[in-house]
């Protein structure tokens, strides 16, 4: 093995430990009373930040690749945004359950309600898609260009949870703010990414398996 | 408009869509059921018509008294070395003989009394709790409000000295609230000095707060230091920061959604699954009066 497959390997054993941290400080809480009187909003405060953290820096691994120069960071990215996509199931699920009793009327009005609830709503949706394609297979059958294309939905997604982020807090947008921070920097970059393209169209069509080329998202 | 009174048929007699509830909390009780496990909580899977008491300690560890931080936890740690006494209660405004109380005085010759109220917050959830303390009817009685005074405001201490939460310019310091005088002689409307049966806690609004069983919990303010009578109708703390989310009267009304979130229903601290929010938090016949012909959805 390679130095750096191995320290691919390192970083996601890092990976898996650090994003199994949340769900494991939820169940030592709950076995020891320390989620509060109100153990539900806890939760879904501890989900929904954990959801967000971890698809911002989803987001983070293409501009860290380029700046590093690494290309096998993008081995991780999958990794990462699987994680985020779990922490966001857990979310959706404890308010389909606990807070609207699974109730499709209550979910409905809710959702078309209630701005906060609908782009949260979105953001989950448009995530299922990203994470059904997530297989090396589907990379295939759809082809780079195609699946890359699906995947940029992601941007969307992560916006739509830092808006739902915001609009949760009562006053105090401090934190909601550094995550509207966060993902505006973490977009930038692909603003300007947009031009030197047509440079990389003169070799083979890129593929994302084994191309060096830096492709979106 | 009409105010819409519930009628006066008791819950229990209305079957049909409490089995539909019940359903719904059964689908989702089987579903939650995977999570109690998880937690050594006293948590009940479904909600029930009941109104048990919440735990002393859920009631004084999970709080919104922001000039003590805005967690629900920071109140409990920041306000334990509050000081309470010596304490000073100014009465100013619309009353015969404005002053300056002692708080012992103040409270002096008021007998304490204990309710059992229904606490339902702003922000979708909701207590139930044995309060310690008086009508606010009779406190008022003994201020002599002139003939002008119309409307009561509660300012809160501001110390940020003692109060971590106020060295932040998060809310306009010091806090402020206020009801209409008609509301405030309700005899539900209480001045609270205790709660299950011990003085009250420094974090739930020593030494003196306001409860106002009927409207949203924000409306209570605590740690009185002021109490003005008014001709005019005060401008009161969440109403001036957001007047689109917080009204003056902020009554507990499960048909006026806050403009982010819905308030039809709300989570009973100890309790897994949501509730219904009862109009005027279940005290419509005591006071759904006092708003007869007034549109509640513009007078939110």
């Amino acid at each position: 093995m390679s130095r750096e497959s191995r320290v691919i390997r390192a970083l996601k054993i890092v990976i898996w430990c650090g994003a199994a941290c949340p769900v494991a400080w939820m169940v030592w809480a709950g076995f020891t009373d320390h989620l509060g009187a109100d153990p539900v909003r806890e939760v879904q405060g501890v989900t929904g930040l954990a959801a967000l953290t971890l698809l911002l820096i989803t987001l983070a691994v293409t501009p860290l690749r380029r700046l590093s120069g690494v290309n096998s960071l993008i081995r991780l990215r999958r990794l990462l945004g699987l994680w985020g996509f779990a922490y966001v199931v857990l979310h959706a699920t404890i308010y389909f359950v606990l807070d609207q009793s699974l109730s499709l009327p209550l979910i409905w009005e809710d959702t078309l309600k209630h701005p906060r609830i609908f782009v949260g709503m979105g953001a989950f949706l448009l995530l299922i898609p990203l994470a059904a394609t997530s297989t090396t297979a589907s990379i295939r059958r759809l082809g780079g260009q195609r699946w890359a294309a699906v995947h940029r939905l992601a941007y969307l997604a992560t916006a739509l949870g830092v808006l739902h982020y915001l609009w949760v807090v009562k006053w105090d947008v401090t934190n909601p703010a550094i995550y509207a921070l966060v993902f505006v920097g973490l977009m930038l970059p692909r603003l300007s990414l947009g031009q030197p393209a047509p440079k990389r169209r003169e070799p083979a069509k890129p593929s994302i398996l084994q191309s060096n080329n830096p492709i979106l998202p | 408009m009409l105010i819409r009174r519930p009628p006066d048929i008791r819950s229990s007699e209305i079957t049909e869509e409490r089995l539909y509830w019940n359903r719904r909390e059964f689908i989702g009780a089987v579903a939650g059921a995977a999570l109690v496990p998880l937690t050594t909580r006293d948590l009940r899977l479904t909600t029930r018509d009941d109104d048990k008491l919440t735990p002393y300690k859920d009631v004084t560890s999970y709080n919104n008294f922001y000039e003590f931080g805005t967690g629900k936890d920071e109140p409990a740690v920041y306000a334990r070395d509050f000081r309470t006494r010596p304490w000073k209660v100014e009465v100013v405004g619309e009353v015969m003989k404005p002053a300056t109380y002692e708080f012992d005085d103040l409270v002096k010759g008021f007998t304490l009394q204990e309710r059992v109220y229904r606490h339902r917050c702003v922000e979708a959830w909701s207590m139930v709790i044995p309060w310690l303390g008086f009508p606010l009817a009779d406190l008022v009685k003994r201020l002599q409000p002139t003939s002008r005074a119309r409307y009561i405001e509660f300012t809160t201490l501001d110390d940020p000295g003692q109060m971590p939460g106020q060295q932040s310019e998060m809310l306009p310091w010091p806090y402020v609230e206020g009801l209409r005088l008609d509301e405030a002689m309700n005899p539900l409307a209480l001045m609270v000095t205790g709660l299950y049966g011990k003085p009250l806690p420094n974090q739930n609004g020593a030494p003196l707060r306001l409860v106002v069983p009927w409207k949203y919990g924000f409306k209570g303010g605590k740690s009185i230091v002021r109490i003005r009578l008014t001709s005019a109708m005060p401008a009161t703390t969440w109403n001036i920061v957001a007047p689109n989310e917080y009204g003056f009267y902020a009554n507990v009304n499960p048909d006026v959604d806050h403009p982010r979130w819905s308030q039809a229903r709300e989570r009973r601290v100890g309790e897994l699954l949501k509730r219904k929010t009862l109009p005027f938090n279940g005290y419509a016949d005591q006071v759904a009066g006092l708003y007869t012909g007034m549109d509640l959805r513009t007078n939110f």
